[in-house]
């Protein structure tokens, strides 16, 4: 069987509009759902990779691991660097240690990007039900 | 149909105060001057994802009940626990906050705001460095050369750029808008000119992008005016109206700002490159900071929360004073919450201590890293939480929320947020900067009112008054308790 395309990329997490504007509309809407259920990639890297625009992908870290769709950045060129938006599916895979201060790593953390386009990107309510077992 | 004017935007920390809303039987309308944020806030504030009637979790689903006995319920919850945690505070008004601090001193929890998942490492530096630092009207006015390092104004606080700095128009200096525009224009001219060259004399196909060592800052032409300089690791919205662009690799801001701080003192580096930029450019670009009358360096979190964390603001607080030896300069964290500040100022006032203090021993105790609420929840310290105005849930890292869940949680806000949706007892309010008035302090640290444009719906009441009736609750459970 072939194997996989993976791909070491470095994590950063941050703001973007569209999750600014959706967390005001409400965490549950589907304006921040859409937000931050995804990740923006190098169109470069996403060649290596295989992806397309909208393609699922599996971004891994010591952490954890999560499904969300690939979109290809607007800020480009950033080769080697993917980009989740703050919200629950990037707190899956960020780093929680704070190295004393109180504050965890949200960025510039190691990972791995391998394309899942037979996994689906979970809903809000089934993200917190599959980690947290609530709600 | 009514106008109100001069309404404080309750979502950022830049607190814009030129608002003017359209309201229409008891329902905000229209919004005018508001960034696309500020937009959704006050036409969003009452859809369906609003909570109008208090629910208590029960057989594993939320119902809903009474306030009083939602407010009995959170009080138990309080009132029984060892060490319960107290988190949110910098979407509400410094009023309710005040009330939280005297929660917090009665039930002996730790009380922490989200500036330890903020500039929590800010704080520490600046108690650390000092800081040197103007209120924006300052810098709006006065200042020639803006920074921002680490920080996408664009997203996270749109009108930043706007009303404080490159293109705000102030007294002595001037908007840098119409040159912006002017200098997009030339850029597009120049793009459509190179692609006609090469569409008509070149037949070769399209180069492919350099790798990233050998990529080249983003080609600028200069412009009169303020100067904005971006660094950042990503050519971000902001960085493309930049006249200076740094592209910084990720984890290695403290190896540029300490680049930086020896090129300000006129020391030789030794190297080509530092954090993947030529030093040339570097060169170029601290020529430009010195030669300045007033600069302004705003920084993110970019810097706080990559690698070094507060020892990177240490660097830019320390670049900050370097760069005062030679010219006027000051420093501002760019505060997310629109009152993530005011939520420092009145913990300072009443116990001593910005953030992460601890309660438990009867007096207020701070140690982030001990009693930042971060790392009560990932040593799996804290017996119950109540979250007022914030969602952890959607902030935390996942083990730190798993704990957080875990326990009875209280949650007190006006939508269904994530943490809400986990929540014990969940307590809905009225949005304060809407439907309750209050005070928040800008980035700036300069207090602005928030005002009470609609009523609430009915039943709803603010964070200040449903945290008051939780106190009085806590305080006769405790008397019953000591008399028996």
């Amino acid at each position: 069987m072939e194997e996989k395309p993976k791909l070491k990329v470095t994590l950063l997490t941050g703001r973007t509009i569209e999750q600014g504007v959706g967390k005001e509309w409400g965490k549950s809407s589907k304006e921040y759902v859409e937000s931050v259920s995804v990740c923006y990639m190098d169109p470069e890297d996403m060649k290596r990779l295989g992806v397309k625009d909208g393609t699922n992908i599996q971004v891994s870290t010591a952490f954890g691991s999560v499904v969300v769709k690939a979109v290809k950045s607007l800020r480009a060129p950033h080769p080697g660097v993917v980009f989740i938006p703050y919200g629950p599916w990037a707190n899956v895979v960020v780093d929680p240690e704070t190295h004393s201060i109180g504050m965890p790593s949200f960025k510039g953390i190691p990972a791995t990007v391998e394309p899942a386009p037979d996994k689906p990107v979970l809903g809000l309510k089934e993200l917190l039900k599959t980690v947290f077992r609530k709600g | 149909m009514p106008v109100v004017k001069a309404v404080t935007c309750p979502v950022c920390g830049s607190l814009c105060d030129d608002i003017e809303l359209t309201v229409e039987n008891g329902r905000i309308v229209k919004v005018k001057n508001g960034c696309a944020m500020c937009e959704a806030k006050f036409l969003g504030y009452c859809g369906e994802h609003r909570v109008l009637k208090p629910m208590i979790r029960k057989n594993g689903g939320l119902v809903k009940t009474t306030l009083k006995e939602a407010v009995r319920r959170a009080a138990e919850i309080l009132a029984e626990a060892n060490y319960p945690v107290l988190y949110g505070w910098s979407s509400t008004s410094c009023e309710a906050i005040s009330v939280g601090i005297e929660l917090a001193e009665e039930v002996g929890g730790v009380i922490d705001n989200t500036s330890v998942v903020c500039h929590g490492p800010s704080i520490l530096s600046i108690q650390n460095v000092g800081i040197p630092s103007c209120t924006l009207g300052q810098i709006r006015h006065r200042a020639d050369l803006i920074v921002y390092w680490g920080s996408n104004p664009w997203s996270a606080h749109p009108r930043h750029i706007e009303r404080y700095t490159a293109f705000a128009e102030g007294r002595f200096e001037k908007s840098a808008w119409r040159s912006y525009v002017n200098k997009v224009k030339a850029l597009v001219g120049r793009k459509k000119l190179q692609s006609a060259i090469k569409r008509l004399f070149v037949k070769k196909p399209a180069p492919v992008p350099p790798p990233i060592s050998e990529y080249k800052p983003y080609p600028f032409i200069t412009k009169e005016g303020r100067k904005l300089i971006v660094i950042d690791v990503r050519r971000t919205k902001s960085a493309e109206i930049a006249d200076y662009f740094v592209q910084v690799e990720p984890n290695k801001d403290y190896e540029l700002l300490q680049a930086f701080r020896m090129l300000i003192r006129d020391q030789e580096l030794e190297v080509d490159r530092v954090a993947g930029v030529p030093v040339e450019y570097l060169e170029e670009v601290a020529d430009v900071m010195v030669s300045c009358d007033f600069g302004a360096l705003f920084f993110g979190l970019g810097l706080t929360m990559s690698s070094g964390k507060l020892r990177n603001i240490d660097a830019a607080l320390s670049l900050v004073r370097d760069l005062n030896m030679r010219t006027k300069f000051i420093i501002m964290p760019m505060r997310g919450h629109f009152n993530v500040t005011g939520a420092n100022i009145v913990f300072t006032w009443q116990t001593g201590y910005p953030y992460a203090v601890d309660f438990s021993l009867g007096y207020p105790r701070y140690n982030p890293g001990e009693t930042s609420v971060v790392d009560v929840l990932l040593r799996k310290e804290s017996d119950a939480a109540i979250i007022v105005a914030s969602d952890p849930v959607s902030s935390f890292p996942r083990k730190a929320a798993e704990h957080l869940v875990k326990n009875p949680l209280i949650v007190i806000d006006p939508h269904m947020n994530v943490t809400a949706q986990m929540a014990d007892v969940l307590i809905p309010s009225a949005f304060v900067g809407i439907e309750a008035s209050g005070t928040a302090y800008r980035m700036d640290h300069v207090p602005i009112p928030l005002k009470k444009v609609v009523n609430p719906p009915k039943g709803i009441h603010p964070d200040e008054e449903i945290l008051r009736r939780i106190l009085k609750e806590v305080r006769r459970i405790k008397k019953k308790e000591e008399a028996a």
